[in-house]
Formats: C-alpha cells, sequence, structure tokens
C-alpha cells in the first residue's frame, strides 16, 4: 500500500529519519560490525594486537564441552518454559473464557505480573526456595525433599523455569483469551447441538481454531527463554551451580565480561545473532501464513 | 456459554482462583517479609501474615536501601522512572518522525532506512554485549541518564505500528491539508499526531514497563550507586555477602520496584492490551 498524496522537500524526510538512523548506527551497526570483526581475530584481554584467524573462534567454541553443555542447557530451558508456560495458560484461557461472572476481575489478576521486571521475579522465587529461609524450601524439606538449588542442578534449573514460567503465563494468557473470543460462537453452537461435549468440542474445534494463535505464542516464547530471561538467570543462580543454569547469553556475558575473552565471547555472539535471524525469518514469514485452519 | 453445566462452571471457577492464587502467592510473601522484622524473616519458617513493620521499612529502605554502602532506593526509583520515561518517550518520538518520513515521502535512500530499521529487530542488545560497552564507555556515557536510555532508543516494532498506522490514514486528509496551505510539519503535528492518540498511549504503557524492567543493560553501564536503577540495586542488596542480607528492605525494595509498572498494567489495562497485541503482530 502506498500514498498517493505525499509531500514534497528536498531536506526534511532526512532530518525527521536522522535521529533514528544515528541511534541504529551508533549503537546497533557499529557495535554488530565490531562483533562479526572480532569473531574472526584473537586479541589479548584489552583488546589489543588483532590476528586474523578464520573461522578459529567457532571451531573452538564446537569443540568445547562447556559450551555444548550450555546448549543443552538453552534447549532444556526454552522447551520447558515454553510448553509449561503455553499450557498453563492455555488452561487458564479456557476456563476463563467459559465464565460469565468475574471473567474481568481474574483477567485483571492474572495479566499483572508481565509489569514485574524478570529480575524481580527471579528474586521472589529465589526467596521462597532459599535453602535457609525460603517457605516453600521449608515446606519440601518437611516432605522429605532434599532442597538446596545452591547444590543440585536439577533444582537450580527448575527454579529458573518457575521463575520464567511465571513472569510469561501473563502475556500467553492475554493472547490465548484473545484467540479464543475470536473463534465464532455458532461453530460451538453446532457442536454443541450435534451432541458433542465440552471435552470434544475443545479437542476437534476450539484447539485446531487456535493453532495459529498457539504456533505465534510459541515463536515468541522461545525468543524469551532465550533472550529476555538473562536477568532471571543473573539474579537467582547467577549461571550456577556449576554451569547448570548458564544459557547462552548469559555466557556471552560471562565470557565477555568476566574472563575477557574477546573473540569467544564475539563468536558466541555471531551464533546468537544467526538464531534471531532464524526465529524472525519463523516469525515473518510462517507465523499466521502457514498455520492455516 | 453453550450450555449450563453446573460442574464446569464450578470447576472453572475453583481453577481460576487456584491461578490467580498461584500468581499471588510469591508477591504476598513478599509484602509479609517487607512488613517484618530482620529476625521473624530469618526464621525459618516465615510467619504468613502480616508484620506491624510496615512503615519503618519502607521508610528505611526508602532513605538507605539495605546491606552496607547502598544507596536510598528514593534515588533508585528516581533513575528508574527517569530512564523508564526518557526510553518510552524517545522510542515513541523518533519512530513517530521516521514512520511519517517513510511514509509520507518519497526520497533517495528510503528503502534502505526502512531495511536498517527492520534490521535492529535482529541484534537485541543481548548479542552484542561487549561492542555496545565500549561504543558507549567511548562516548564517556557511563554512569549517565544518556547511557541509560539512549541506546536503548532505536525502536523497529514502534516503526512499524507508526508505518502501518500512517497509511490506513485516508490520503484525502493530506490532500486537504495540502490545499490549505500546510506543509508537512504542520500536517504532522496537527493530524496525524493527535490521530495517533490511542497509538501512542498503548505504546507507552508497553514502553514505560520495558523501559521500568530494563536488567542486562543498566547493569553494564552503571558502576556507581547513585545512577542504579531499582532492579539493579535489588540485585546488588541480595549479593553483597549471604549473611548480611537484610532480607526484609530488600523485600521492601522488591514491592516498591513492582509498584510502578503493575499500577500502569492495572491502571491502563485498557491501552496495556492494545499496545502488547499490536506491538507483536
Amino acid at each position: 500500500m502506498e500514498k498517493r498524496a505525499l509531500f514534497g522537500s528536498r531536506w526534511l524526510p532526512y532530518a525527521l529519519v536522522a535521529p533514528q538512523i544515528l541511534v541504529t548506527f551508533v549503537f546497533f551497526f557499529l557495535p554488530a560490525g565490531q562483533m562479526v570483526y572480532q569473531s574472526v581475530h584473537i586479541q589479548d584481554a584489552f583488546g589489543g594486537n588483532p590476528q586474523f584467524v578464520w573461522f578459529d573462534n567457532f571451531k573452538e567454541l564446537f569443540q568445547d564441552p562447556l559450551y555444548l553443555a550450555s546448549f543443552k542447557v538453552t534447549a532444556v530451558f526454552s522447551v520447558a518454559v515454553a510448553v509449561l508456560g503455553l499450557a498453563i495458560s492455555l488452561v487458564l484461557a479456557v476456563f476463563a473464557d467459559r465464565v460469565l461472572r468475574g471473567a474481568g476481575l481474574y483477567k485483571t489478576l492474572l495479566i499483572w505480573p508481565y509489569a514485574v521486571a524478570p529480575a524481580v521475579a527471579a528474586v521472589l522465587w529465589a526467596f521462597l526456595f532459599n535453602p535457609t529461609l525460603g517457605i516453600l524450601a521449608y515446606w519440601l524439606r518437611q516432605n522429605g525433599v532434599d532442597w538446596n538449588y545452591l547444590l543440585y542442578d536439577g533444582q537450580a534449573l527448575l527454579l529458573v523455569i518457575i521463575a520464567a514460567v511465571w513472569k510469561q503465563v501473563s502475556y500467553n494468557f492475554l493472547f490465548f483469551l484473545a484467540g479464543l473470543q475470536s473463534i465464532p460462537k455458532s461453530l460451538i453452537e453446532a457442536a454443541a447441538i450435534d451432541g458433542a461435549g465440552p471435552v470434544k468440542r475443545f479437542a476437534t474445534i476450539v484447539f485446531p481454531l487456535l493453532s495459529p494463535t498457539t504456533f505465534f505464542l510459541l515463536v515468541v516464547n522461545i525468543v524469551y527463554a532465550f533472550f529476555d530471561t538473562f536477568g532471571i538467570i543473573d539474579a537467582a543462580t547467577s549461571g550456577g551451580p556449576g554451569q547448570a543454569t548458564e544459557i547462552l547469553v548469559y555466557k556471552v556475558y560471562k565470557d565477555g565480561f568476566k574472563a575477557l575473552d574477546l573473540g569467544g565471547s564475539a563468536a558466541q555472539s555471531a551464533i546468537l545473532m544467526f538464531i534471531v535471524i532464524a526465529l524472525t525469518v519463523v516469525q515473518f514469514r510462517y507465523v499466521e501464513r502457514k498455520v492455516q485452519y | 456459554m453453550v450450555e449450563n453445566r453446573p460442574f464446569l462452571n464450578f470447576l472453572s471457577h475453583a481453577i481460576l482462583i487456584l491461578g490467580v492464587a498461584i500468581v499471588a502467592f510469591p508477591v504476598y510473601v513478599t509484602f509479609v517479609a517487607s512488613t517484618r522484622t530482620v529476625q521473624e524473616v530469618l526464621a525459618a519458617p516465615m510467619p504468613l501474615l502480616p508484620g506491624s513493620h510496615l512503615v519503618e521499612n519502607y521508610l528505611a529502605a526508602l532513605a538507605h536501601g539495605a546491606g552496607p554502602g547502598t544507596a536510598g532506593v528514593e534515588r533508585m526509583m528516581l533513575n528508574s522512572l527517569v530512564s523508564a520515561l526518557v526510553i518510552a518517550f524517545g522510542k515513541i518520538a523518533i519512530s513517530l518522525l521516521s514512520a511519517f518520513a517513510i511514509v509520507y515521502f518519497r526520497f533517495p535512500l528510503r528503502g534502505f532506512f526502512f531495511w536498517m530499521i527492520f534490521v535492529t529487530l535482529m541484534l537485541p542488545v543481548e548479542v552484542r554485549i561487549l561492542p555496545t560497552y565500549k561504543v558507549v564507555s567511548d562516548l564517556g556515557m557511563l554512569d549517565t541518564y544518556a547511557g541509560l536510555t539512549v541506546p536503548l532508543i532505536a525502536s523497529a516494532t514502534a516503526t512499524f505500528l507508526f508505518r502501518q498506522f500512517f497509511l490506513t490514514i485516508p490520503d484525502e486528509l493530506a490532500e486537504a491539508a495540502r490545499i490549505d496551505g500546510a506543509g508537512p510539519m504542520r500536517f504532522l503535528i496537527d493530524v496525524v499526531v493527535p490521530l495517533s492518540r490511542t497509538n501512542i498511549a498503548a505504546l507507552f504503557v508497553i514502553l514505560f514497563i520495558f523501559g521500568w524492567n530494563q536488567y542486562l543493560w543498566p547493569l553494564l553501564v552503571t558502576t556507581q550507586e547513585e545512577m542504579y536503577t531499582a532492579v539493579i540495586g535489588i540485585k546488588r542488596m541480595i549479593t553483597g555477602g549471604d549473611a548480611a542480607v537484610e532480607w526484609h528492605l530488600v523485600m521492601a525494595t522488591a514491592m516498591l520496584a513492582m509498584l510502578p509498572p503493575a499500577l500502569v498494567v492495572i491502571l491502563m489495562q485498557k491501552w496495556f492490551v492494545k499496545g502488547l497485541i499490536e506491538t507483536e503482530k
């Protein structure tokens, strides 16, 4: 779609786009270029003596068991966050769509965690599960669970998954609810008249009609788990114990800022960038087109 | 509702109430901890009813934070507010201007600029941490409000949203404005901006929350306590040293840090939902 009515000016359009382009260039393109440059060089910790090494940094990464382990942690973490987050919010949305009284109130009471910063969400859950003073940790111990997320890998991963899901449920819930409310009531009524019960109606009509929303949310949740959970990891576990909760984004930060391995960190950034590009392409090309009723 | 099934109605309410309770539980415990003394919080299990130290804990946190050598939360809240507002309004302003230029003008490099803005979607801060930090430090922007906000101000999604919306504004309005002798800037200020009010409000809610909740970026660019945002302040309070953590004050700070964005979501719920759905499409 293009405009017929246009304004003419030789300089004005450039002045209008200038602030955005300037910020984009200085803080996005310049650093990204530098990142690509560093990813094929080795330097000392202060950025001196760059030597061109082709793809050695990448080769090294894929031979590094710690990096591969971080890939695995990221995969487990993002699949768990996406699947649990989607399942819980779908259940809540389906029931919220059913109730007549208090639907608005439930909605308000379920969406506000969106406003909580990931790092704050992590602090709240880490407090509940704190091995010495957490209430949930106390209850778990009363029931014979040896709970200490500072020591056990699986428990630490579980903690960050819970915090990440808790924060994301509100977002998924809103989209599922909007999707449910856009399903024509006549379809549901026709099925009810034909004798289909609520479970059958959900499985054969509602869920298939929700598939575009579900697919869209799946992509969004994976992006969220990959990139927006940095605050959760850093505030709850700092990647520990060992590397048990060190997702890829956290490792870039740690290797770059704490270990000052510029080349390795830049190569990791480049790999992450490819992942973002792939996810963005999927989102723009396939979401809402391929998944049709 | 298609048919009346009393049991299913009961089940719906039961599940929703359970969901609301689970969602609220961590915040409730945080609130309780923020109203008690540190001894009460440390006595596992902590009592589950609010205590009597609400006012003094919050005043103490606001005045001098928690733990040795942390700045007052007052200052952190101010930093969070300034950066959230600058980020929200900055993003809206520069996106509105660039979308206006791209929709209402034809000029060389127009497609290239649009592409440049689009590509920023694929370069989140998380993938260019170190080099961006270096640029900001070379510009002398560490520990400044400019450093906290300007690098986050470019926005592809806001630009797309405004572009989509401008394309739906009838051409007749622009023609009429031109016939009446209005230039592009007058048209922008008197016609386009007023028409975009609802979009601006919706975007503002989302971007305010985005700005307030920033974590990685302020963690990198702030080293002085006076520049910490509330979210960073909490993280610094709990990593000071394990025995010395004053949990009651940390929890009061957490409540304070959650309050402004939560209020924005609840009070501006209509705009929030609109903004969320439109920015992600």
